[in-house]
């Protein structure tokens, strides 16, 4: 047992460190809180993508570092812990790559990784649609072979990143008479074609990281097909568990305890600071244990990985473990602020730049996005504690 | 990184298992914490014979020298078992506490003693005000030609009744500062002026009342240095909190063990109530908090072993393990139904020593407090 860093690592995390404190002193960008998704600069991406970190986990003869996933969790926790804008290369970076390395044909590697390792690849993640939520083997967009092309037809939503997306995973249904988890297929492919309709969602912060996408007659090159016809669904339930994976669920709203703990003890009530409040401190302290708690959590999935094992129960755990500490953090932080809590970024009376409210608000979706809470408990107990299903 | 025991942990761990299986069932169990002693003088020797009350001792006074992280393999497996007797007060308070700032004479005298099994050590550190803090410390022990004299009440002082020694902690300068005027003692437990009775606890864990009239200790009974003794009580709270950290995990492991498998054979309207998604939700809960409180845990006790400062880890664990605990026991109640409340259920014993624990060597808001400082709140 050993739960210390290397030097290497160590060294790396400052590294991470000194480059992303260059580029908020640059002006280059403000840290805030779910930038990972939402905060969209194709300059910082490029700029990470020179950094060769894009893509640190992947095989060298891929283009990547063949580095461990515990040096890449250390790049995405400073990444978090600055708020930086990732999000055009999150996706790609985190889950698509990993697929396309996977499960990929040699020309595919070849077309798409170094697209991807230089930060071009804009992904959108089409899984979920209207019918088809957490059961997500229901779903009807179909995929129809037509000589050297599938014709996609039906609809996608929540689908992450699509209004940015030049390129889309897509999970579609290649054998309709097949069982439903055995007729399901999974394809990469350019969303610059003729019959893709994109529709914004706007959530409830404001933002729209969400989007409806319709297909009606998208013909796509049959290489677009990402591993085995028919074999998407068992494909994806690995890929799930890389999504879940990562210390974005844990810190997604770092930059607003940051500011939450300088904010109280900066901020006096009847003469002291609030930080020394008897209610308000204890709280605080509360949720650093959470969090350190949930680090562990974190690094504990990285050695998983780095073990070869896709975590399975332990991301599962994880992830329902982290949207919960996020959003008792928001509604914290709230209550700290009491009334000025309710304002939001825009209002000039905010105080931390309304991150308290957006991420209050923001936060409800991640116990919901990349599987719920209550499905990741049934993996938990299913395939961890190997309990009944009926 | 790594989390994963070595291979002679692993050894450790299973030898710890079986022996502790074989010869503390909840028969054995119950009988000893409804006796007088609290233990079996037998299993005592038996536990000493396995080198278990030495494995954290220097070998140079007849220990393994093992680590802190190897007690703690041990002391999860104590936690598993609901072990009564002894071994954490012999060992974590009194054992490491003179390892740690005795003196050489000192580490001579007792610990060998320590590691054959021979002696019973204890700590009376709490007093009436139960707290853990310096200011709580109001019994004195004041100096005459021949040493020191001590007066004073400690409460909640585990197996004081048969205890060869107590390590003392009184105040020797009523005018300094609370943590500067402190000073431990080894005090002999057999000592004129000693009486000691034990309390009726919810663990059924010996904690006594021990009452201190003009206790003579000889001068080289003091350990640590004069006045300096509240930075040894300190790290010896923190060794203790980890320690019962690692009894908390193996309780809680063993009770979510107990509740997922009755949740798979207990059937209810035909079907085991472990296939209803409420009850897999609590087990999953269960699964979570007992991993929170593993993970941290063996992260305060493997920077302990390495030496490494960890006030903030440890406060971490213990605040996590104290409340963590709670939750899994009642979930553990709740799925295990009524039987789960009857007094020869087994789940009873880890009921109550998970509550007891989270009160022992710092609650949760004694170390949130922690958290709160080394936050820099």
């Amino acid at each position: 047992m050993d739960f210390r860093l290397t030097d290497e690592q160590e060294k790396f995390r400052q590294e991470v460190r000194q480059f992303l404190e260059g580029e908020i002193k640059q002006g280059l960008w403000q840290p805030t809180c779910d930038a990972w998704i939402m905060g969209h600069n194709p300059e910082f991406t490029k700029r990470v993508a020179q950094k060769g970190w894009i893509g640190l986990t992947w095989p060298k003869e891929h283009g990547g570092q063949g580095r461990s996933f515990v040096d890449r969790l250390i790049l995405t926790e400073e990444m978090l812990r600055y708020g930086a804008p990732a999000a055009c290369h999150w996706f790609a970076d985190r889950q698509i790559g990993g697929a396309v390395v996977h499960y990929g044909t040699e020309e595919q590697k070849k077309e798409l990784l170094p697209m991807i390792l230089k930060g071009e690849a804009y992904v959108g993640l089409g899984m979920s649609e209207p019918e088809a939520g957490s059961d997500l083997a229901s779903l009807k967009t179909k995929a129809t072979e037509d000589g050297d092309s599938y014709i996609i037809d039906g609809q996608k939503v929540w689908t992450s990143g699509g209004s940015r997306m030049n390129w889309i995973y897509l999970v579609a249904r290649t054998d309709p008479n097949a069982p439903k988890h055995r007729g399901i297929s999974e394809f990469f492919f350019r969303t610059d074609l003729s019959g893709i309709t994109i529709r914004p969602i706007e959530d409830i912060t404001g933002g729209v990281h969400f989007n409806e996408v319709f297909f009606d007659g998208v013909r796509i090159p049959k290489t677009s097909l990402i591993g085995e016809k028919n074999k998407g669904f068992y494909q994806i339930l690995n890929q799930l568990d890389y999504e879940r994976s990562g210390m974005e669920r844990l810190m997604a709203n770092y930059p607003l305890f940051d500011a939450l703990i300088k904010y109280t003890k900066e901020t006096k009530r009847k003469g002291k600071p609030l930080s020394e409040d008897p209610i308000i401190r204890p709280r605080l302290a509360q949720l650093g244990i959470e969090f350190e708690v949930g680090r562990l959590h974190m690094y504990r999935i990285a050695m998983v990985m780095d073990a070869g094992r896709a975590p399975n129960w332990e991301s599962a755990m994880s992830k329902a473990y982290s949207t919960a500490f996020e959003q008792r953090l928001a509604a914290t932080a709230i209550e700290i602020l009491g009334l000025y809590g309710q304002l939001p970024p825009q209002s000039k009376w905010a105080p931390m730049q309304g991150m308290a409210y957006h991420s209050y608000l923001s936060s409800k979706g991640y116990s919901l996005q990349a599987g719920t809470t209550e499905v990741l408990k049934n993996i938990l107990a299913l395939r961890r504690l190997e309990m009944p299903s009926q | 990184m790594n989390l994963a025991f070595s291979e002679e942990q692993e050894m450790l761990k299973k030898m710890a298992r079986d022996f502790l299986t074989d010869k503390f069932p909840k028969t054995v169990v119950k009988e000893l914490e409804g006796s007088e002693l609290g233990y079996s003088p037998e299993l005592w020797k038996e536990m000493a014979g396995l080198g278990w009350m030495g494995l954290v001792l220097p070998e140079k006074y007849g220990g393994s020298g093992m680590g802190f992280l190897d007690l703690a393999v041990l002391l999860e497996e104590m936690g598993k078992a609901c072990l009564p007797g002894p071994f954490f007060s012999t060992v974590v308070l009194g054992g490491l506490t003179i390892a740690d700032i005795g003196s050489e004479e000192q580490k001579e005298k007792y610990l060998p003693k320590i590691a054959s099994g021979e002696m019973f050590f204890t700590l009376a550190l709490t007093e009436p005000s139960a707290q853990y803090d310096a200011d709580a410390i109001e019994t004195k022990a004041t100096a005459d030609k021949d040493g020191y004299v001590i007066n004073g009440t400690k409460l909640f002082v585990p197996d004081a009744h048969i205890a060869n020694y107590m390590l003392v902690a009184a105040r020797t300068d009523e005018k300094a500062k609370a943590e500067k005027g402190i000073s431990l003692f080894i005090v002999d437990g057999k000592s004129p002026g000693i009486s000691s009775s034990v309390l009726k606890t919810i663990a059924n864990d010996k904690l006594c009342e021990v009452v201190f009239k003009g206790v003579k200790v000889p001068k080289e009974n003091l350990l640590g240095k004069l006045n300096e003794g509240w930075s040894g009580v300190e790290k010896l709270i923190q060794r203790a909190a980890v320690a019962k950290c690692c009894e908390m995990v193996g309780c809680i492991q063993q009770a979510l063990d107990m509740t997922v498998s009755y949740a798979k054979e207990r059937k209810q309207y035909d079907r085991p109530i472990g296939s209803f998604q409420v009850i897999q939700h609590y087990c999953a809960d269960m699964a979570t908090d007992v991993d929170g409180t593993r993970l941290s845990t063996y992260q305060a006790a493997w920077m302990l072993s390495e030496g490494l400062p960890c006030a903030k880890e440890i406060a971490i664990a213990k605040a996590w393990a104290g409340e963590a605990c709670q939750r899994v026991m009642a979930l553990a109640h709740q799925i295990h139904g009524a039987i789960g409340v009857t007094i020869d259920h087994d789940l009873q014993y880890y009921t109550r020593r998970a509550k007891a624990a989270e009160v022992s060597f710092g609650d949760a808001s004694f170390y949130r407090e922690v958290v709160a400082k080394e936050m820099g709140l």
